[in-house]
């Protein structure tokens, strides 16, 4: 008879191999990595180009210049891209975020020749038509009006204003701001942003040398660069913690958000910090969802997370919470921190959380398009593959009385920015 | 790495319509520790694992993923709560809450979140499909008792109900060592017959109206379809690629873009085991009539039901599908929880000709099902209004 109530016997996760990226400039200086793995023949190339020029009087630039590339060129329509881009089986996809605008190609290799073309077409003769401009505020605002029910979105967009002002990061958008886009903003904000200085390509899947020369035809030589790129850079001060409270009379749970400015991925700290977050709030297992959810029932889920960025990092927690408990759930969060401030973690705990980590750190490695991505972080970050090592040791080797400081010199729950959406 | 998923052949569709919400329920108890093993998570973590699970209206599908060196933890662990679990009154306690405030998080506190709690009942007559997973009400899983816990394991909990895939960087014969070991004396169980109710063919157009607090009108059109296993769903599903899929489908260039009527429209298809829905969902803008707007939806599926699609067009889905299907194989656990449903439908291998299918679909074929799928009678439409 086996003995059911035994463990099997288990390891550590011991060795962690990156696809290293592959550098390659071409001849208009365009900078070009690949992450060559994997069995299906497909690649997924992605153009991201850094976020510049941040007018706080224009906060929707950005973001519409970036959205409406797929919609017309000189010589195609976004009905003919559109066509030309389901017709090869692709997805093109325009993504923005707070420091990066993208496109990025999804394509079965044996079709690039026909798909890269329209990259090709949008990154360098995109018009903004003024009929597609109204559509998309038209919709646009619609969706928001939507989202502003929703009280889990009203705390993010709540909190980044806290923490970010009307920097880029934390402009609090309305539907007004829509009205306030207009196509010149966008056709100078896409001279100025989308050239090649401005732009990295990161090709990752079966990455052949057919797709390289393709694109080197298409990108490396009449697409040129031929003005100045101001780069976004801002400056934030931390604020005193404090209690920013949003009234929904109707609201049967309320949105938690709680955070503040901290450091980011080029902090020596910031491995020491994910762990001390992993235990917090950063699995399943965590001792917020231990306690809020699995013991009081107060919640579907909760879960802290740190954000790097470029010029700024934060740490914040969230949940959606009964409306009726909304208080006791705040108070049993304020309890968690200060018992990591206080209390050492066990060798028990902690061990679970290294192999956790390690296993986590390993699954996300499934394929070459998830090795670019652990790529895309360190290289946005200016650091190299010397980071990943460091953090494994970290995970591997922190100790509980160093994760106890990292607590005191990184949580403090009174100087936490506090937002509720709902009731309390 | 390696993935161990395991589906087992119960949903919402076997619950007691007296103890809805019963199935999805279970799933967060099979949580609460087995009749060895006090915790299902802590172990699991401790070796770098990690795992979730799904209920839906057919199945409850549970998947781990873990370190390849660790597999044997992902034996014992699943095979101990497959076995017995420890019916822990705290636990039961404890998940009903937290499914509770799932309930409110997903259904009522988000604008149109209670939409399919008015959309199953007002399509499904008889069959089980009339309530969502989550349950026709709160009451329902507050009720819940552990006595009802421990039948519902007996009943639908055991190796004859269950399938369980195994992947990644493993050796077949050590998957099957340990599947041996593990496995090999639980009692199989006996696999019941499922006896639902069949749907009646809809013999009548059915319309409703609410009012929400929301701020945008919207419109839900749902038409009764063929099941997953059917021929004729393959056609289906493309249709629903040739309305709505990109930004080249009909209903966002026709609908949205060039007639401005909508701020966003959709169709889909729920793909469920028996008899299925096929949804269109849109939200009209302000100054559009919920009249006009609907008369636009009907325009473009009487046109999928009466004229042949375009060879391009046709071509273009099937292209996408395929595409669709070259990327998913990146997946390990996609893969994992494809075959688990494949072989539930009958056999793992149809996933492999899953693709061919598709591609055997005509234009004809297409124009006929549309034809059958797009009737007045056979529709169900709710207008959920802005008060």
């Amino acid at each position: 008879m086996i003995d059911r109530a035994l463990a099997p016997a288990f390891r550590q996760v011991e060795n962690i191999e990156l696809i290293r990226a592959k550098p390659l400039v071409l001849a208009n200086g365009l900078k070009v990595f690949s992450i060559d793995g994997g069995d299906q023949d497909l690649v997924r190339m992605e153009f991201i180009f850094a976020n510049i020029a941040y007018d706080q009087a224009k906060p929707l630039q950005t973001f519409a210049c970036n959205t409406m590339l797929n919609d017309g060129t000189s010589e195609l329509s976004a009905t003919d891209i559109a066509d030309r881009v389901d017709y090869y089986g692709s997805f093109l996809q325009t993504e923005y975020t707070n420091d990066h605008s993208s496109v990025t190609l999804y394509s079965l290799n044996k079709h690039l020749a026909s798909t890269l073309p329209i990259v090709k077409a949008i990154l360098t003769d995109s018009i903004f038509p003024e009929f597609e401009l109204e559509t998309l505020v038209r919709n646009q605002k619609q969706k928001l009006s939507v989202s502003l029910e929703k009280n889990d979105f009203v705390s993010r967009k709540t909190f980044n204003h806290v923490l970010f002002g009307n920097s880029l990061y934390g402009y609090d958008i309305s539907a007004k701001d829509y009205d306030r886009l207009d196509r010149d903003q966008l056709l100078s904000y896409f001279k100025a942003a989308y050239q090649p200085k401005n732009c990295t390509v990161f090709i990752s899947g079966k990455v052949k040398n057919d797709a390289i020369q393709l694109l080197d035809k298409l990108f490396g030589h009449d697409w040129n660069s031929d003005s100045e790129v101001q780069a976004n850079r801002f400056e934030f001060k931390a604020a005193a913690g404090q209690e920013h409270y949003v009234e929904r009379p109707d609201a049967l749970q309320s949105a938690i958000r709680i955070g503040q400015i901290s450091i980011n991925r080029n902090h020596a700290d910031f491995p020491g910090f994910q762990v001390l977050n992993t235990i917090l709030g950063g699995y399943f297992g965590s001792r917020l969802m231990a306690n809020i959810r699995e013991n009081k029932g107060f919640t579907y889920g909760i879960g802290s997370a740190l954000v790097s960025m470029k010029n700024s990092g934060y740490f914040f927690i969230a949940s959606e919470v009964g409306a009726e408990v909304c208080s006791a759930a705040m108070l049993e969060i304020e309890k968690e921190i200060n018992i990591l401030k206080k209390e050492p973690v066990t060798e028990s705990e902690l061990s679970l959380v290294r192999n956790y980590m390690l296993g986590s750190m390993l699954g996300s490695l499934e394929n070459a398009l998830s090795h670019a991505d652990k790529f895309k972080n360190i290289y946005f970050s200016g650091l190299d593959y010397d980071y990943y090592h460091k953090y494994i040791q970290t995970v591997r080797t922190i100790s509980p009385e160093r994760i106890r400081q990292l607590a005191n010199t990184y949580l403090d729950f009174d100087g936490l920015q506090r937002v509720i959406v709902g009731k309390k | 790495m390696a993935v161990v998923n395991i589906l087992y052949d119960v949903g919402a569709r076997d619950e007691d319509p007296d103890q809805t919400g019963f199935a999805h329920l279970f799933e967060h108890l099979m949580f609460g520790g087995s009749v060895n093993i006090p915790s299902y998570d802590e172990p699991l973590q401790r070796v770098g694992g990690e795992n979730n699970a799904f209920t839906s209206n057919d199945i409850t599908n549970y998947y781990i993923t873990l370190p390849a060196v660790n597999l044997e933890t992902a034996f014992w662990l699943e095979s101990d709560r497959m076995l017995s679990l420890a019916f822990s009154e705290k636990s039961l306690e404890v998940q009903r809450n937290v499914v509770c405030e799932e309930f409110k998080q997903r259904y009522l506190n988000q604008p149109y979140g209670d939409v399919w709690l008015k959309l199953r009942p007002m399509a499904y007559k008889q069959h089980p499909y009339q309530w969502a997973t989550i349950g026709k009400s709160l009451d329902h899983i507050e009720h819940a008792s552990i006595e009802d816990v421990k039948a519902f394991f007996n009943r639908h909990y055991n190796p004859s109900n269950a399938i369980m895939v195994v992947g990644g960087a493993v050796k077949l014969d050590e998957v099957k060592r340990l599947s041996e070991k593990w496995f090999g004396n639980i009692p199989s169980g006996e696999k019941l017959p499922r006896v639902l109710p069949i749907e009646d063919d809809q013999s009548e157009e059915r319309k409703d109206t609410v009012y929400a607090n929301v701020p945008l009108n919207a419109i839900y059109k749902v038409f009764h379809m063929p099941a997953r296993t059917e021929a004729a769903y393959y056609a289906a599903d493309l249709i629903s690629d040739i309305l709505s899929r990109g930004n080249s489908s009909r209903l966002f260039r026709n609908l949205l873009k060039e007639q401005k009527l909508f701020s966003e429209i959709n169709a889909y298809l729920t793909g469920s085991l028996d008899a299925g829905l096929f949804v269109v969902e849109g939200k009209p803008l302000p100054g559009i009539s919920m009249e006009l707007a609907e008369a636009a939806i009907w325009k473009e599926l009487k046109r999928i039901s009466t004229e042949p699609v375009p060879e391009a067009e046709l071509t273009k889905v099937k292209n996408k599908m395929e595409s669709t299907m070259v990327f998913s194989e990146m997946s390990l656990l996609d893969k994992a929880m494809n075959l688990a449903y494949f072989e539930l439908l009958g056999d793992a291998d149809l996933l492999n000709s899953e693709i061919r299918k598709y591609l055997a679909v005509g234009a004809e074929e297409i124009r006929a099902q549309a034809a059958h799928i797009f009737r007045k009678e056979n529709s169900s439409t709710l207008y959920y209004l802005a008060k």
